[in-house]
C-alpha cells in the first residue's frame, strides 16, 4: 500500500514539477536566510555570512537535483529532456541525419522482410487450427515421380479405416493439371480455371469453415450425385466480381451445369500449402468409388492425428497397416505392394526442405544489420570526434559521464527507431509485392504480412541495432579524457589519431563483412548460372504450350476414343502448322517440370524380371512431331500416324530407360532401338532414345521416362507444344483463333512459354540468389561508404600536414598514391579476413549450392578484384582532394 | 581537520534525520541540519543542501510530514515533524543499528588489526 502511495507521489511530482521546484526554490531560499540570520548574529558581515552559508549548503545544483531524483521519475524527466535536445541536434544536420535513417532504413527493413518471410514459412504454425496435428503421409521419396507418392482409392480406404492414429485422414487427386476446368458463364466464350478434386472430408479435417454457403459433404462425392463447386476467394472475387448471391447459381462446367455451394475463406489458399506457385480456382469433390477406382495411384493422403498421439505411434501403426493396403481390393495379388508410408509433420512437407536456405537468408540479412550498424557506429563515432568538445564542456559543467553516454544513446535510439519506422514501411512495400508474386514456388508466400511477431522482431532489432551502433562512440566518449579534449583543438593530436584508429578497425570489419556475404551471393550465382546451363533436354527457349479442349475430362481407353483424338490431334497439327511463324508443333498430356505421372515398367521381352524392381518410368503419351516441337534430341525414329492401334505397339525410352534395361537384356551394342519390350499391354517395340528429359526437377537426375503414341494410347489430357521462330507472345492470338475454329469450345487458355516452366522450376532458387546478391551489394555500398568516410576524414584532418608537405615540394602524384593506399590498405585487410572467414564458413552454404565448390577459388578472386576496385574509387574521391589542397589555403587555415 | 570527518553511510543521514525530529519535534531544513551537526561534534561530513533529498524522501514514505510555518526570528520556513508511522521506522532502524554496533565493537575487539591508529602519521 505504502508502496503504492510512493509510486503515487513519484508520479505527482514528475507532472507537478514546476511547483515543487518552486517550493524547493523557496525551501532553500530560507535555508540560506536562517544560516545567515545565524552568521550575522555571531557578528559577521552580511557578504561573508552569504558566503559561509553557501559554502556549508554545498552544491545548490546538486542538491536539487538529488531532491529532484529522490522525488520523482527523474528518469523519464531526463529521458524527455534529452529526447528534446537530441531531435534538436539531429534536425540541425539534416545530412547526417538523412544518412544515418536511410542506412538504418535499409539495414532494419531487409531484416523485417525475411524475417516476415522466415516467420511464415518455417516458424509459423501452418494456417489451420492445431496445425500440428496434420500430417503429410506417404511413401519414402523415389524416382517416379508424383505416381509414388500417391496411393488408390482402395488404399485410402483401408488405410484411413485400419489406422488408429487419427481423428480422420482425407487427400485430394494429385494429377489435376492447371486449366482443366472449361466454364461457359452466359453466351461468351467459355473461360479457363484450375480446380483440385479432394475428398469430401478435406476441409474438415484441415479444419477449413467457409466464408459463405457451405464446403463439402459426402453426398457431393456419390456417384451420381449433383456436381457442385467450393469457390477460392480469390477467383470468387476475380470471375464472380465478389457476388454476394453466388450460392446456388450453377454454371456450366466441362459441360455439366455444376452448382457453387460455398466461398472458401481468404485464409485459404491450396496452391500456398499444397502447390507453392500454382493457381486454383475451385475445389470439387472427388468421388471414391465411381472411375478414380480404376486410376490407380492418385490420392495424396493427408491426416489429422489424435491429439494424444505423437508422430512416431503414428509411424509404428502405419507399419501395421501397410501391408493390408491394395492397388486394387479386386486384384489381390496388389495387396501388400506398398512400401510403408511415413507420416511427416505436415509443416516438414511443406517447408522442411526449405529450412537451411532460410536459415542463410536469415544470417544474411542479419549480416546486413551488422554492417549497416558498423556504418553508423562510424557516422557517430566522427561526429563525437566533432563533438568532443561540446561534451568535454558538458563535463566540465558537472554533467556525470553516464550521462553523456544516456545522451549518446538517446541519439542512436532516436535513429534506430526512426529507421525501424522507415523499415517498416519498406518491408510492408516489400511483402505486399512478394505476396503476389504467385510464379515464385515458395510456400505460403500469399500469406505474408506483417503480424504482431514481425512487429515484436522490428522492435528488437531496433533497440539491439542502436545499443550496438551507439555503444562504441559512447565508450570512446566515456572513457576519452576531458582535458585532452578541451585542449585538442588543433587537428592530429592524439585523440583524433586513436579516433582514427577505432574507426578503421570499423571500417576493416565492414570490408571483411561485407566480403563474407558477396562470397555467399557470388556461390550462389555461380550455382545458378550453372543451373540455367543445365542441359533440360529439352529446349525451352522460342517454345510455347496452350491446353486444348479435348472433350474429354478423364478418357478412358475406347478404339473410337483413339480415333476421335488421332482426327482431331491431325486436324489441329495441321492447321497450327500452317500458321506463319510456327516451325514445329506437337502434342502431349504432361509437360515436364509440370505433373506427371508413372506406369509400371516394361521389361525386355525374353529376360526375367527381377524380383524387387520397384517404381516405373513417367510415362507420356504424346502425338508425332512433338519431340521435334519439344526439341528433344531423339535417335531412331519418331512415332507417325502411320502407328496404328491395331499396328505393332511402338515406344521410345529415354537414355536412363535404356541403360537400365540394356544392363538385363544383353542387347547387342547395348542398341536398345528395334528391341521389344513386355509389358501389361502386350508387346511394344523401342523405335527410338531420347535424351534424358528433366522432367521433375531442373537440378535432379533424370529418371526413366517413356513415351508413346497418342495413336495407341489415351493421352490423359492436350496441350499443345509449338516451336516458333517469333517471340512465342506474337502467336498467342493465331494459334487460339485456330483451336476456336476448330472447336468453339476451347476456353481462352494461357499460352505459355515453355522456359516459364523452366523459370517457375528455378524461381526459389533465384529468389534466394537475388535477395542474397541485394543484400550483398547493400553491404558492399556501405563498406564504401564506410571506406569513403574515415579516408575523406582523414584528409581533413591532415589538410595542414598535406599543404604542408605540398608546399615543401612533394608532387601531388605523390600524395595521392598515399592516401590511395592507404584505403586499399584498409581494404586488403578486411579482404583477408572475409576470405578466411568465408573459406570457414562456406560450407553452411554448400546445400545451396549446384555444381560449384563452396571453396570456388574463381569466385573469391572475383570477389575480391570488386572489393579492390570499390576500394579503389571510394578512395580514390578523397585522394584527389588530398592533392587538389593548395599549401597557401591550407597553411592559412590555422 | 575537515579530511576526518565522517563520510556518510547511506541510509543514515534519514536515520539521522527522524532522530532529531523525534527529540526536537517540528524543525525546518536548516534546523534539522545544524542540530545534526551539532550532535555529532561536527564529526558529519554534510553539504546542507543534501538534507532536501532525504526530507522528500522520507516525506513520501509518510515517515514525515511538513507544513509552511514562521519561525522564531520572523522567516517563513517548511517546519517537519515525524509521523506515527515515522516513529515506529525509527524504533526498528534504531534497534538494527544498535544491534549492528554492537556486533562491529565485538568483531573490532576481536584483533589488533583494529589497533592501528591514523593519528600516527
Amino acid at each position: 500500500m505504502s508502496r503504492l502511495k510512493r509510486l503515487r507521489g513519484r508520479v505527482w511530482a514528475f507532472f507537478a514539477k514546476p511547483v515543487l521546484d518552486a517550493e524547493l526554490e523557496a525551501e532553500f531560499e530560507a535555508h540560506l536566510q536562517l544560516a545567515v540570520d545565524e552568521y550575522m548574529e555571531h557578528g559577521m558581515l552580511p557578504a561573508e555570512a552569504r558566503r559561509q552559508a553557501l559554502i556549508d549548503f554545498g552544491g545548490v545544483q546538486q542538491a536539487r537535483e538529488k531532491q529532484r531524483e529522490a522525488r520523482g521519475l527523474m528518469h523519464i524527466d531526463i529521458l524527455l529532456q534529452d529526447l528534446k535536445y537530441t531531435v534538436r541536434k539531429l534536425l540541425r544536420d539534416p545530412g547526417f541525419t538523412a544518412v544515418a535513417v536511410l542506412i538504418l532504413t535499409l539495414g532494419i527493413g531487409a531484416n523485417i522482410a525475411v524475417f516476415s518471410v522466415v516467420n511464415t514459412i518455417m516458424l509459423r504454425p501452418l494456417p489451420f487450427p492445431n496445425a500440428h496435428e496434420l500430417v503429410w503421409i506417404a511413401p519414402p521419396p523415389a524416382k517416379c515421380g508424383f505416381s509414388c507418392a500417391t496411393y488408390s482409392t482402395d488404399a485410402y480406404d483401408e488405410f484411413r479405416a485400419g489406422s488408429r492414429s487419427y481423428q480422420d485422414v482425407t487427400g485430394y487427386f494429385a494429377f489435376s493439371t492447371p486449366g482443366n476446368l472449361r466454364v461457359s458463364m452466359g453466351s461468351g466464350t467459355p473461360v479457363s480455371a484450375t480446380s483440385i478434386d479432394v475428398i469430401a472430408n478435406f476441409f474438415q479435417v484441415l479444419g477449413v469453415y467457409p466464408a459463405m454457403g457451405r464446403l463439402l459433404n459426402t453426398d457431393d462425392a456419390l456417384n451420381g450425385a449433383a456436381p457442385v463447386i467450393v469457390l477460392t476467394d480469390a477467383w470468387w472475387r476475380r470471375q464472380f466480381a465478389a457476388d454476394p448471391n453466388i450460392i446456388g447459381k450453377s454454371f456450366d462446367i466441362n459441360g455439366r451445369q455444376t452448382t457453387v455451394v460455398g466461398v472458401l475463406p481468404r485464409a485459404f489458399d491450396f496452391g500456398a500449402v499444397f502447390s507453392p506457385g500454382a493457381k486454383v480456382d475451385a475445389l470439387t469433390p472427388l468421388p471414391l468409388y465411381g472411375d478414380p477406382r480404376n486410376w490407380g495411384n492418385i490420392i495424396t493422403f493427408i491426416g489429422r492425428m489424435k491429439p494424444s498421439v505423437t508422430l512416431s505411434q503414428a509411424r509404428q501403426d502405419a507399419v501395421v497397416v501397410a501391408p493390408k493396403l491394395c492397388w486394387n481390393n479386386r486384384i489381390p495379388q496388389t495387396c501388400g505392394s506398398y512400401k510403408t508410408p511415413v507420416p511427416v509433420p505436415l509443416k516438414d512437407y511443406v517447408s522442411g526442405r526449405l529450412r537451411h536456405s532460410l536459415i542463410v537468408l536469415w544470417c544474411a540479412v542479419g549480416m546486413i544489420l551488422l554492417i549497416a550498424c558498423v556504418n553508423l557506429s562510424n557516422l557517430l563515432l566522427a561526429r563525437a570526434a566533432a563533438r568532443s568538445k561540446e561534451f568535454a564542456m558538458r563535463a566540465a559543467l558537472g554533467a556525470g559521464r553516464f550521462r553523456i553516454v544516456r545522451q549518446l544513446l538517446t541519439e542512436s535510439m532516436v535513429l534506430s527507431v526512426a529507421g525501424a519506422l522507415f523499415g517498416l514501411i519498406l518491408a510492408a512495400l516489400l511483402l505486399s509485392w512478394l505476396s503476389h508474386q504467385g510464379a515464385i514456388a515458395l510456400p505460403l508466400l500469399s500469406q505474408l504480412r506483417i503480424d504482431r511477431a514481425t512487429l515484436g522482431w522490428t522492435l528488437l532489432t531496433a533497440i539491439a541495432a542502436a545499443v550496438f551502433f551507439g555503444m562504441v562512440p559512447g565508450f570512446r566518449i566515456a572513457t576519452g579524457n576531458l582535458h585532452e579534449a578541451l585542449k585538442d583543438s588543433s587537428a592530429g593530436s592524439g585523440q583524433g589519431r586513436k579516433h582514427e584508429r577505432l574507426r578503421s578497425v570499423l571500417v576493416i570489419s565492414e570490408v571483411a563483412l561485407a566480403c563474407v556475404l558477396l562470397v555467399g551471393a557470388g556461390l550462389l550465382l555461380r550455382s545458378f548460372l550453372h543451373v540455367l546451363d543445365v542441359d533440360l533436354g529439352f529446349q525451352p527457349e522460342r517454345a510455347a504450350a496452350i491446353k486444348v479442349d479435348d472433350g474429354a475430362l478423364n478418357p478412358t481407353f475406347s478404339v473410337d476414343e483413339i480415333q476421335r483424338r488421332t482426327v482431331m490431334y491431325q486436324q489441329i497439327l495441321s492447321r497450327v502448322s500452317t500458321i506463319p511463324g510456327v516451325e514445329a508443333a506437337g502434342i502431349t498430356d504432361y509437360l515436364p517440370l509440370d505433373r506427371n505421372r508413372s506406369w509400371g515398367l516394361p521389361f525386355p521381352k525374353g529376360v526375367r524380371r527381377p524380383e524387387n524392381l520397384t517404381g516405373g518410368p513417367l510415362v507420356y503419351v504424346v502425338s508425332p512431331g512433338y519431340l521435334r516441337a519439344m526439341g528433344t534430341r531423339l535417335r531412331g525414329r519418331d512415332f507417325t500416324w502411320d502407328d496404328r492401334l491395331q499396328g505393332e505397339h511402338v515406344a521410345i525410352i529415354n537414355q536412363a530407360l535404356a541403360r537400365f534395361l540394356a544392363s538385363y537384356a544383353h542387347w547387342p551394342n547395348a542398341n536398345p532401338i528395334g528391341q521389344l519390350l513386355n509389358g501389361s499391354g502386350g508387346d511394344t517395340r523401342i523405335v527410338g532414345v531420347t535424351d534424358d528429359v528433366h522432367a521433375e526437377t531442373v537440378e535432379g537426375e533424370a529418371g526413366w521416362q517413356i513415351y508413346y503414341p497418342s495413336t495407341q494410347k489415351v493421352p490423359a489430357g492436350t496441350e499443345l507444344v509449338v516451336r516458333t521462330t517469333l517471340p512465342p507472345g506474337q502467336l498467342a492470338s493465331s494459334v487460339l483463333r485456330t483451336l476456336r475454329d476448330l472447336n468453339p469450345n476451347q476456353p481462352a487458355a494461357e499460352f505459355k512459354p515453355i522456359s516459364m516452366l523452366v523459370d517457375h522450376a528455378n524461381s526459389p532458387r533465384r529468389f534466394f540468389m537475388i535477395l542474397v546478391g541485394a543484400f550483398a551489394l547493400l553491404g558492399l555500398l556501405l563498406a564504401a561508404l564506410g571506406i569513403y568516410g574515415v579516408i575523406s576524414y582523414s584528409v581533413t584532418r591532415r589538410t595542414q600536414e598535406i599543404g604542408i608537405r605540398m608546399a615543401l615540394g612533394a608532387r601531388a602524384g605523390l600524395i595521392q598514391r598515399q592516401v590511395l593506399s592507404q584505403s586499399l590498405w584498409l581494404v586488403a585487410v578486411g579482404i583477408a579476413i572475409g576470405a578466411v572467414v568465408s573459406v570457414a564458413i562456406a560450407h553452411l552454404v554448400a546445400s545451396m549450392l549446384y555444381a560449384t565448390s563452396p571453396w570456388d577459388a574463381a569466385t573469391y578472386c572475383a570477389i575480391a578484384t570488386a572489393l579492390f576496385a570499390v576500394a579503389l574509387v571510394s578512395g580514390y574521391l578523397p585522394a584527389r582532394r588530398a592533392s587538389n589542397i593548395s599549401p597557401l589555403v591550407a597553411l592559412r587555415s590555422e | 581537520m575537515s579530511d576526518s570527518r565522517l563520510d556518510l553511510l547511506q541510509g543514515t543521514l534519514d536515520l539521522m534525520v527522524l532522530q532529531t525530529l523525534l527529540a526536537m519535534g517540528s524543525l525546518h531544513g536548516y534546523g534539522i541540519a545544524r542540530r545534526i551537526e551539532q550532535a555529532s561534534g561536527n564529526q558529519v561530513l554534510l553539504n546542507q543542501g543534501t538534507i532536501y533529498a532525504s526530507l522528500v524522501r522520507l516525506e513520501q514514505r509518510g515517515w514525515i510530514r511538513s507544513k509552511w510555518g514562521t519561525s522564531d526570528n520572523n522567516r517563513k520556513a517548511k517546519f517537519y515533524s515525524i509521523t506515527n508511522t515515522g516513529k515506529r521506522q525509527l524504533a526498528e532502524d534504531s534497534r538494527y543499528w544498535r544491534r549492528l554496533t554492537s556486533v562491529m565493537e565485538r568483531m573490532f575487539a576481536m584483533g589488533p588489526a583494529g589497533e592501528v591508529e591514523p593519528g600516527d602519521l
